[in-house]
């Protein structure tokens, strides 16, 4: 018997749970990746459907129709009309949900359109009884002409039915459930006679809108008396948005009753606390600093088991491997490497973890509509409180999730200026020396010092985004029509099973994508550090005990004279000595030097470098990395190097600093510009100098 | 005076009278901001903007310059 493989799309409103949905059908068997060209998240999940038919699932981006605005769902009406597409759907499953069934069903109308077998699911049926809703579910079958399945993804109801009604999608009419050419019968008449091997609806959408398909060239249209002026365009998109609502409602009159006597006010009783003009502003700053109390408290024990683990692992290769250059290697690139790298996972993970609850409760919207006029001052919209916030993880997502912003100018400033709240890359820098220089004791006997520290420098970067803005917003001469619309979702309890997702997915992609950077870097630098150019390299042993000074010292004393005299003579430490005279200003020496020039690729190299640089350079007895930092002294000052005063250089160095070559990249890509990226590397690497360097003067 | 969407006071219901297409984005006729539905005026923002709104069943907020464009009848109780 022959396997068969369907290709299904999932595709909904957003709000609607169509993730959800897709991760009940699909487990953890899900491939994300980037759609080829554009930094759309293209998620694609397998399910096995019965014994002989497997499916690719493919979660397109949520929609609120197909009339393209953004990226994200341009994607979608390429892929549902390009049949060479490797993933073009045999069938298409529209997700809606039962609250919004109004609304959800304007994209099934024009899905439909497009001939392809489609099933409406209707979602969180588990409200139903909640909210006094009852669907005559054969009359809406036969009028919207499909299989409807009620589901519930969040109590795991329906998803049986709905992998047999996938498996029989041959089963399902193609004919569309209105005729939305009569709008103006003359101009599509004439169309579908020039065209008459053409979709009519594909040919519209192709009129209305900037998007190309493979076997459909805009030319041979546009060459044509088809042209109409935008607003005659425009006007005809509003009649067909009538005419699909007109059919929407007529069709919910006889199918969908609502009693709302039964309803219950618990959503707008918790809307008038959270948009609250006092109580709103207190409650969304007490999440926040919980949140980044909780980064630093409750990731502190697990952070330490592995980074001393790490230690002794490295401590336990060196001593039962061969010795040799191999175990070198082993013992101090790539252990402490790895280990630079996985000491981060428990403080990433809560992050994530806090951002997708908030995400997934429906308040990040709530936060939106608080937020908006005020950040309208800066030039910002309150759609920008969502990038600035998601940026505290990665200012790569962040930089994408600013496509929502209608307004370009608010959206460009958004994009310039998102790169300075913290992100996770900076945690790993940060956590390092706020632990060296900043005591572990407690304000009025709650307050930790270092997550207080740690709370300020999120604030810090926070204001200097706002401030930013601010400033673009007087000096950038850019005019647009200001436009917001923000859909406010239903409060929702977040679903354990997406978060988790979420959260494996974000970890994974940062271990696996910062972590292949770093652990390369280690060895480079591993290599520069156990190599040197001249003679004095080689000969640091014979060089060191010849020195009269030394005579009188132990063996275990004259050994890290020579490691430390070897790692100064070292290719790396050539380099950063040649640039110590600019750093030294700043209160940094040329280890921290070298470890500043290997993250200009990614902020969180600078750990993994100094793990690196410190494993050559020391001796065994004090193994944890963190340790031999906190005892390195300057030769010069005879001074701890991480001291107050350099530590909060170094942190102010990195708060402002622009050190990531993939948010440069993201920028060039959304901007369509080499001028925004440019700006963002050269004003704030030199920002951060500046204020390093006076923040270093007046406290040392 | 006409009476648009920014003139409602807080709790009040009103029907969508007609409005020029090319002012109001396409996204808001999707979500359901057409000519008849009804519109409420649930919530208004800290500073008095955005509205938030319940238009034909959907919630949403907009800014108070794009309500002032949408003309709308109120309901009298």
């Amino acid at each position: 018997m022959t396997k068969q493989n369907i290709n299904v799309a999932l595709i909904g409103n957003p709000n609607t749970g169509k993730t959800s949905v897709f991760n009940q059908l699909t487990g953890l068997n899900q491939q994300v990746g980037n759609y080829p060209g554009i930094t759309v998240e293209k998620k694609v999940g397998f399910c096995k459907l019965a014994h002989n038919i497997n499916a690719n699932v493919i979660d397109l981006p949520g929609t609120y129709s197909l009339n393209a605005s953004s990226a994200d769902e341009s994607v979608v009406i390429e892929l549902l009309l390009n049949k060479n597409d490797k993933l073009f759907p045999d069938v298409i499953v529209v997700v809606s949900e039962v609250e919004n069934l109004k609304r959800n069903l304007l994209l099934f109308t024009q899905i439909k359109d497009l001939e392809i077998p489609t099933i409406l699911v209707i979602n969180m049926i588990d409200r139903m009884k909640l909210k006094g809703i009852s669907l005559d579910i054969p009359f809406l079958e036969e009028h919207l002409k499909t299989k409807i399945v009620l589901v519930s993804s969040r109590k795991n109801i329906g998803i049986e039915e709905l992998k047999t009604a996938i498996t029989t999608y041959k089963t399902i009419t193609t004919e569309a459930c209105l005729n939305a050419s009569s709008i103006d019968d003359d101009y599509f008449n004439t169309l579908r006679k020039t065209f008459p091997n053409q979709s009519l609806y594909k040919l519209w959408l192709v009129i209305t809108q900037d998007v190309n398909f493979a076997d459909l060239n805009r030319k041979t249209l546009e060459n044509e008396s088809f042209t109409k002026s935008k607003s005659e365009l425009k006007k005809l998109q509003q009649k067909e948005t009538i005419k699909r609502y007109q059919f929407i409602n007529d069709t919910l009159k006889t199918g969908l009753n609502i009693d709302s006597s039964i309803a219950t006010d618990f959503r707008s009783k918790l809307d008038r606390i959270l948009t609250h003009k006092v109580w709103g502003y207190l409650i969304f700053f007490v999440i926040l600093f919980g949140i980044f109390q909780s980064i630093f408290e409750w990731s502190k024990i697990p952070m330490d088991f592995i980074d001393s683990s790490f230690a002794s692992l490295s401590t336990a290769a060196s001593e039962n491997m061969p010795p040799g250059a191999f175990t070198n290697l082993i013992a101090q690139g790539i252990i402490p490497g790895i280990g630079g790298i996985l000491m981060f996972i428990p403080q990433i993970t809560f992050l994530f973890l806090f951002i997708s609850i908030l995400e997934e409760s429906g308040y990040m919207s709530r936060v939106v509509f608080l937020m908006d006029k005020i950040m309208r001052r800066f030039g910002l919209s309150g759609k920008s409180v969502v990038p600035l916030i998601s940026g505290t993880a990665c200012a790569i997502p962040a930089i994408m999730a600013t496509r929502n912003i209608e307004n370009w100018k608010e959206r460009l400033i958004t994009i310039l200026v998102t790169p300075l709240t913290t992100c996770s890359a900076r945690l790993p820098v940060y956590a390092i020396i706020i632990g060296l220089v900043i005591p572990d004791k407690y304000l009025l006997g709650i307050l930790n010092l270092q997550g207080l520290t740690l709370m300020l420098l999120y604030l810090i970067g926070f204001g200097m985004a706002i401030l930013s803005a601010y400033i673009l917003n007087k000096v950038l001469q850019l005019n647009c029509k200001t436009f917001f619309v923000v859909e406010m979702p239903n409060y929702k309890l977040p679903m354990f099973k997406n978060v988790m997702i979420t959260v494996v997915e974000k970890t994974k992609a940062f271990v696996f994508g910062a972590g292949k950077i770093i652990l390369a870097i280690s060895v480079v630098l591993w290599f520069l550090a156990s190599n040197g150019p001249s003679k004095d390299f080689r000969n640091a042993e014979t060089i060191i005990t010849s020195k009269t000074e030394n005579a009188t010292l132990s063996k275990v004393e004259i050994e890290n004279k020579i490691a430390a005299y070897k790692l100064e003579k070292s290719y790396i430490g050539l380099m950063g000595k040649t640039i110590e005279p600019a750093i030294s200003p700043l209160g940094y020496d040329w280890k921290i030097g070298v470890a500043i020039i290997s993250s200009f690729a990614a902020r969180e190299v600078f750990v993994g470098t100094l793990a690196t640089i410190y494993s050559v350079g020391g001796s065994d007895n004090d193994n944890t990395i963190r340790n031999r930092m906190k005892e390195e002294i300057n030769p010069e000052t005879d001074q701890k190097i991480f001291n107050f005063a350099s530590g909060i250089s170094l942190l102010l160095f990195y708060a402002f600093a622009m050190q990531c070559i993939s948010t440069l990249a993201v920028t060039k890509k959304e901007t369509n510009s080499w001028k925004w990226p440019l700006g963002q590397l050269v004003f704030m690497s030199s920002f951060a100098y500046i204020v390093a360097l006076i923040a270093y003067q007046l406290l040392k | 005076m006409k009476t648009t969407i920014a003139n409602l006071r807080k709790g009040e219901k009103a029907i969508i009278k007609d409005f020029d297409a090319d002012i109001i984005p396409l996204k808001l006729l999707e979500m359901g901001c057409l000519p008849g539905n009804t519109v409420q005026l649930l919530q208004i923002a800290p500073f008095g903007d955005p509205l938030y709104l319940n238009v034909n069943g959907s919630h949403l907020a907009i800014r108070i310059e794009t309500a002032r464009e949408i003309e709308v009848d109120c309901i009298t109780k």
